[in-house]
């Protein structure tokens, strides 16, 4: 089966190249908005996209993309807008696009329904932060039925849990860079080497390391042990900050080319 | 009933993120250890004994008794723990817990601030470092707790986000603990979290069940008829109900927010209003809108505006061995002045709804019937937010 965000990663292998895969949450500050500067991600270098679902209590997220939820509530984004947005940029895209979504939000809105309508929309990976091994048998098989990949999360503390965590898993492993939540961090202290080596004793999948990576510099340095870079609170930030439309788009694109120009 | 899982029926489970997996395999395990060690139950029950000065008192409320006209009411003067509250059964439990687990700092979320207060005085004690997340409007309306928490050396972080209530000073500990997970030990105040929480609170509450069982059957002879209890999170409800569980014949009843009513939006009954979803790490029911986004809940109660419930509770409503009633702002303010006048008991605030239900509920019963209140938690920390009424205005 070809899944996007499969054959971008052997792409890039081929390339020599890391994966850049940028977050947005998908509302802020409007709908129409989050469209064009994933338009603009993708012009700038983006290898993949992951979409924020914005939710009310986002429990793996720090005050930057909790903010930016909290935005894109207010101005009513619903699920079925997020689904109608991604339907439009795959029309035009072939870029690899995942959904960054809490559990919550997948169970009320139904599991299944909720995978379906992601696959037809264009969607090739889930990514659900409190949905742990434990749990995602609810959820891993449905994502399966609908060739999405369940993107599985490691963190530095799942020693002895990563055997079964990358188990019959399919896109990338997401390597989360050290405790707490998202956000920047002016650095990062785990010993990155050692961690995704113990990662890639397990499995062969491509590894991209998330959570705190805001600058150049600290991709460059993490870029080397991994397959693919995240950034997420780093955009929402600049989003948040930007006065006028086209101060954001030409900071968000500069942002983006001066991370891809080190991957 | 019994779960090895972190299962009530569907209902508890796991859902948190990966970072802090181990930590709570680590705690479970730790947990199932210490509450088989002889040693470590003896330290519990001495601190229990000396330190908050159990056992509780089961009063016969004769006056409110006689008032009613109907069943016999008795008190479980929870309120009379150190500190105040129930809440330090359970932190006394978990803090000795963090303890034999080597770590030094503590942390707790807390809505009146009952469990903050227990924490950071249980800390205090062993002088362990304690930090403590507490809602904006909390901070506002249980300011006296605030005070109590930094005299005895706690942080107080306050939370703006989201409706600056109990609900999200429990967000903002999770984040704290996935940040700190490898020196902090999280203590959650009540029955709710991803297991083993809801479990090790309830071991740790049902003490007040365990007491108020015995004490009943050697002033009466017999089990109550009903055991009432006020429900935020559930854990002094759980705490009583545990062990009358295998007694079919001793009716359990919740007493839930109801706020401005049931038919308002402005209420926490997430037993009669709420559905099934996934919140701070439990499956169970929740008050939220149709895309699962929490809603704002309310209750002029700290202790009970939290939009989800223990997943044991929601257990035990679906198998029908627990009732669950609202009662509304009004009538636990009603109930609050009504048992300070006839018994010199000022209950808190939380606790109230319990009484109130009691007074809905005894004169419909018979002289012979025995009816048991946990009186969860003094009242002093709310006489500010009661001072507007007639009864109490200088």
């Amino acid at each position: 089966m070809n899944n996007r965000i499969d054959m971008t990663f052997e792409r890039l292998k081929k390339e020599g190249k890391k994966a850049l895969i940028a977050y947005i949450t998908a509302g802020d500050p409007d709908i129409e908005t989050t469209a064009e500067l994933i338009f603009k991600m993708i012009e700038a270098g983006a290898d993949a996209v992951e979409i924020g679902v914005p939710y009310s209590d986002p429990l793996a997220d720090g005050p930057v993309i909790q903010r930016a939820s909290a935005r894109a509530l207010r101005n009513g984004t619903k699920i079925k807008d997020i689904m109608k947005m991604v339907e439009m940029i795959r029309k035009n895209s072939q870029i690899p696009i995942l959904y960054l979504v809490y559990y919550n939000s997948v169970f009320i809105y139904g599991v299944e329904r909720f995978m379906k309508e992601a696959y037809s929309a264009g969607v090739d990976g889930i990514i659900i932060p409190d949905l742990p091994l434990e749990e995602r048998g609810e959820v891993f098989e449905l994502t399966k039925k609908y060739g999405l990949h369940l993107i599985p999360l490691v963190a530095p503390t799942s020693h002895g849990r990563i055997k079964k965590i990358v188990e019959n898993a399919g896109g990338f492993v997401y390597c989360v860079s050290s405790t707490g939540v998202t956000g920047e961090r002016e650095r990062i202290e785990t010993d990155i080497k050692s961690y995704l080596e113990e990662v890639s004793k397990y499995t062969g999948l491509p590894k991209a390391v998330g959570f705190g990576i805001s600058s150049p510099e600290m991709a460059r340095n993490i870029k080397d042990y991994c397959e693919g870079i995240i950034i997420g609170s780093a955009i929402v930030s600049i989003i948040e900050k930007a006065s006028t439309k086209e101060e954001m788009f030409e900071k968000i694109d500069n942002f983006i080319r001066s991370i891809k120009k080190v991957l | 009933m019994e779960n090895t899982t972190g299962r009530f029926g569907i209902f508890g489970g796991q859902y948190v993120p990966e970072t802090v997996m181990n930590a709570l395999t680590e705690l479970e395990r730790e947990f199932n250890a210490a509450i088989k060690d002889e040693n470590f139950i003896k330290e519990y029950r001495y601190y229990l004994k000396e330190y908050s000065g159990r056992p509780t008192p089961l009063y016969f409320a004769s006056n409110l008794t006689e008032k009613l006209g109907g069943a016999k009411v008795y008190l479980k003067r929870e309120d009379l723990n150190h500190t105040g509250a129930h809440k330090i059964n359970n932190v006394l439990g978990q803090v000795l817990l963090a303890r034999r687990m080597g770590k030094k700092r503590v942390t707790a979320e807390t809505g009146a601030g009952q469990h903050g207060v227990a924490t950071a005085t249980v800390a205090a004690m062993f002088g362990l470092e304690c930090e403590i997340f507490m809602g904006r409007e909390d901070i506002r309306r249980q300011a006296l707790n605030v005070f109590r928490m930094r005299l005895l050396g706690a942080k107080v972080h306050s939370v703006d986000s989201g409706t600056g209530t109990l609900k999200d000073a429990v967000n903002e500990a999770i984040r704290d603990w996935v940040a700190r997970v490898e020196d902090t030990f999280y203590v959650i105040g009540s029955a709710v979290g991803p297991h083993p929480y809801p479990t090790m609170v309830r071991e740790f509450q049902k003490v007040i069940g365990e007491e108020a069982k015995a004490q009943i059957l050697e002033k009466e002879g017999r089990l109550p008829d009903y055991v009432i209890a006020c429900v935020g999170g559930g854990s002094n409800a759980i705490g009583i109900f545990h062990p009358f569980y295998h007694d079919k014949e001793v009716n359990l009843v919740g007493v839930e927010a109801g706020g401005f009513g049931l038919e308002s939006t402005k209420h926490a009954a997430k037993m009669a209003r709420g559905s099934i979803g996934v919140l701070h790490g439990m499956k169970t029911l929740v008050l939220q809108d149709e895309e699962g986004h929490i809603m704002p809940v309310h209750s002029i109660s700290a202790g009970l505006d939290y939009p989800a419930v223990g997943p044991e509770h929601a257990y035990y409503k679906e198998i029908g061995r627990a009732q669950y009633v609202a009662v509304t702002d009004d009538e636990a303010k009603d109930a609050f002045i009504k048992l300070s006048r006839m018994e010199g008991i000022i209950p808190a605030l939380e606790s109230a709804h319990a009484v109130a239900y009691a007074i809905k509920l005894a004169p419909q019963l018979s002289k012979d019937k025995v009816v048991i209140v946990n009186l969860s938690g003094r009242g002093d920390k709310d006489v500010e937010i009661v001072t507007n009424l007639p009864e109490v205005m200088l």
